[in-house]
């Protein structure tokens, strides 16, 4: 029996772990485009016509609708429609590398929509098969700076090229000649940061499931033709590249990335897996948090559940219950005494040792110093049903040990309750944020109708407040114990 | 290389989704699925009088040849392809290549240098020694078979080239990348090895400190490649990644 139960421990985490890696639904994709939020639900476009929708980021599964077939497709909204692009070619190697890229628009991505109405497609790139690029993997922008429309394309059978359309009507700006700015690559991603063109491109190996070696690299330019360097300098028109995403964990070769900015601060990155090794080894859709670190992309990590110390980014104080400091044993040993004695360890504190001088009631959260102690370790677990947002669940975060449940109150104050519930104000939102900090965000707070974040007022007062990416306040860390 | 399975995959993918019973390609060609469907006729080999070197490639000449800016040799003797059957990149392993280069050799003599237009054999096959210089920092495998009409996938070539140094050159590495496997020797001694399915990205392997002797330097390659896009470069850097350019490049 005590087996049995082991066994089923073990299964229950592994699925627990499996469903914080990964989008949960049917999330089975390949090339997705860059995910588009429209009417209150998102949408991602895939290989071979569809694609996925999802109504919290969270959850996806099929009913995207996208006519054409063809391979790897981009989306992007200009204005109030929704430009969708792919390619079509003859299906590589010895199929031939004669491709078309073709734009249409549409005024909503919703097909239950009376205004879902693809317009006809218009061909804005092309290769005739034999020179060295394949018009295929197209990836659109929008210079922020000047509003022009990019579009890059190609495979590694060749240059990948970028040419201009016109916002307006998704045609190719008439006139305009390709520029080559990458080989040896291919599902390229043009983005915008700080002054600097971002090229990304995936290398590898693609479609051998769990052997694929699929990664995700980038250049940045200040040009938005180019040319395109790595971080040694290295031209990606010789192979260059960072690494923004290679495989991690049991997620297989990332490829065909695409940039989410949702707010100051919270960037997401959407690809795929070429297998999932939790979901059959198949091909799935990935979101990770985007981080910038000395002016580069890389791919953050999704949160993993665990026990942890939350660590306030202010001054380094971590989240605690406000109960009694209970000392351990010992204290100064005094100087000048013996060092030839024997070494013992010394237990760390335990629960058992405290839980017991706890009030049994709501206790309130305070931050302090960080001692190790019991009640400053959280277990942080998702809760597989109560959906979640972009790229993750929601989670509970307890005191480690316990069901002493962390929650929102309706005046906008954190409390911890004896028992979770499954009430909203006991779900945690947690996105890594740009600088690879965290925020944590209930799913709602009681009789507040705006989101609000868990920040640190003074060093010692966590409380929930609108969240700026400019203040430490409004940070935490994570660190596993 | 390797993408061409992304390819594949695409069409099998198409045909799962359309339920076509059709020709591959004219599936994956299918244009938009509007009212007016635009298919592109279906994909063939261009047309033959296309296939020639001069794109990518001038015959070499007996003129000695510097490396070009970047220190890229762009002057080798290049084997006519040995055919392989080979479907995935992916199996390029050190064993692999080790066995491989051992079997499917033209000469165990690292050291040897061909002469332009000569036969080799290898295994049965008769292969023709062609001595070029690329137009571009790096060799296009691919763009070579192509132009003399020979299997572009599932190929081996066998590459040599000459380091003329007028002094010795010591404390200098040989960098090389190269689509999609491939080793590489120096005056006799195995250097290099790209085992795995890699991409041709400048500096990709290095080698550990070589001295570059004054006078003539042999240089042998071997790069194999499965399905899609085959090219190498190799030039030699010096302890500050700089490329190393004081010598002259010939094929004999």
């Amino acid at each position: 029996m005590k087996n049995k139960i082991l066994v089923a421990t073990i299964l229950l985490s592994l699925l627990a772990a499996g469903m914080v890696n990964a989008q949960v639904g049917k999330p089975f994709i390949h090339d997705p485009s860059t995910i588009v939020a429209c009417d209150g639900k998102y949408y991602t476009f895939g290989t071979g016509g569809g694609g996925l929708i999802s109504a919290d980021g969270w959850t996806w599964n099929g009913g995207a609708v996208r006519p054409g077939g063809g391979a790897a497709p981009d989306a992007i909204k200009i204005g109030d429609r929704y430009l969708v692009v792919y390619g079509a070619t003859g299906g590589g190697a010895a199929s031939g590398h004669r491709g078309k890229i073709y734009t249409m628009w549409n005024k909503t991505l919703d097909p239950a929509s009376p205004d879902f109405k693809y317009t006809d497609t218009v061909v804005v790139a092309s290769s005739n098969g034999n020179e060295d690029n394949d018009a295929i993997d197209p990836g659109i922008m929008l210079d922020p700076t000047t509003g022009r429309l990019w579009l890059t394309y190609g495979t590694y059978f060749g240059f990948i090229r970028i040419v201009e359309l016109d916002p307006k009507t998704g045609k190719r700006v008439q006139g305009n000649k390709p520029v080559d700015v990458a080989i040896v690559c291919e599902a390229t991603d043009l983005i915008y940061h700080d002054g600097w063109y971002y090229l990304l491109a995936t290398h590898g190996t693609c479609c051998d499931g769990a052997n694929s070696t699929y990664n995700i690299v980038v250049g940045r330019s200040k040009k938005v033709t180019g040319p395109y360097l790595d971080n040694v300098g290295r031209n990606m028109l010789e192979g260059g590249g960072k690494m923004v995403s290679a495989t991690s964990r049991n997620l297989i070769g990332p490829g065909h990335f695409g940039r989410l900015v949702l707010e100051a601060g919270i960037e997401k990155m959407s690809c795929h897996y070429e297998a999932d090794l939790d979901q059959g080894g198949r091909s799935v859709l990935g979101i990770r948090p985007l981080l910038w670190k000395n002016g580069w992309p890389v791919a953050g990590d999704n949160f993993r559940e665990g026990t942890y110390e939350i660590e306030s980014e202010r001054r380094g104080y971590s989240l605690e219950l406000e109960v009694d400091f209970t000392r351990m044993a010992g204290g100064l040993r005094g100087f000048g005494r013996n060092t030839d004695e024997p070494v013992k360890p010394v237990p760390p504190q335990q629960l058992a040792d405290v839980v017991k001088n706890w009030p049994t009631g709501n206790i309130d959260a305070r931050i302090g110093d960080y001692m190790g102690r019991p009640h400053q370790k959280w277990t942080i677990t998702a809760v597989a049903e109560a959906g979640g947002y972009l790229g993750g669940p929601y989670y509970k975060i307890q005191i480690a040990g316990t069901e002493r449940t962390l929650a929102a109150t309706a005046d906008a104050e954190v409390v911890t309750f004896p028992a979770f519930t499954g009430a909203p104000e006991q779900l945690w939102q947690i996105d890594q944020l740009t600088d690879g900090t965290y925020r944590i965000m209930p799913k709602v707070v009681p009789a507040v109708k705006k989101q609000l974040a868990l920040v640190s007022s003074g060093d010692s007062r966590p409380t929930l407040a609108n969240f700026d990416m400019n203040s430490d306040n409004s940070k935490w860390n994570f660190k596993a114990q | 290389m390797q993408r061409k399975q992304r390819s594949l995959l695409s069409a099998m993918t198409f045909l799962i989704f359309s339920g076509l019973q059709i020709d591959v390609i004219a599936a994956v060609e299918q244009a938009p699925g509007l009212e007016q469907r635009s298919v592109l006729a279906p994909a063939t080999r261009p047309v033959d009088t296309g296939r020639t070197l001069s794109p990518y490639f001038t015959p070499a000449t007996r003129l000695k040849k510097a490396p070009d800016e970047k220190g890229f040799i762009q002057r080798w003797l290049v084997l006519e392809p040995v055919k392989k059957d080979i479907t995935r990149n992916n199996i390029f392993t050190d064993n692999y290549l080790r066995t491989t280069f051992e079997k499917d050799n033209f000469s165990t003599d690292f050291a040897v240098v061909p002469r332009n237009s000569e036969m080799a054999k290898v295994g049965e096959q008769q292969l023709k020694w062609y001595a070029l210089d690329s137009k571009l920092f790096n060799f296009k495998l691919f763009r070579f078979s192509y132009a003399i009409n020979k299997p572009q996938y599932g190929v081996l070539f066998w590459v040599v080239t000459v380091i003329n140094c007028p002094e010795e050159i010591s404390n200098v590495r040989m960098a090389a990348g190269c689509n999609s496997a491939g080793m590489f020797w120096l005056n006799g001694k195995e250097v290099l090895m790209l085992s795995g399915d890699r991409d041709m990205v400048v500096d990709n392997c290095t080698s550990a400190r070589v001295t570059l002797h004054k006078g003539q330097n042999i240089i042998r390659g071997a790069v194999i490649n499965g399905p899609g896009m085959c090219d190498f470069c190799l030039r030699f850097i010096d302890e500050r990644g700089k490329p190393v350019k004081k010598f002259t490049v010939s094929y004999e």
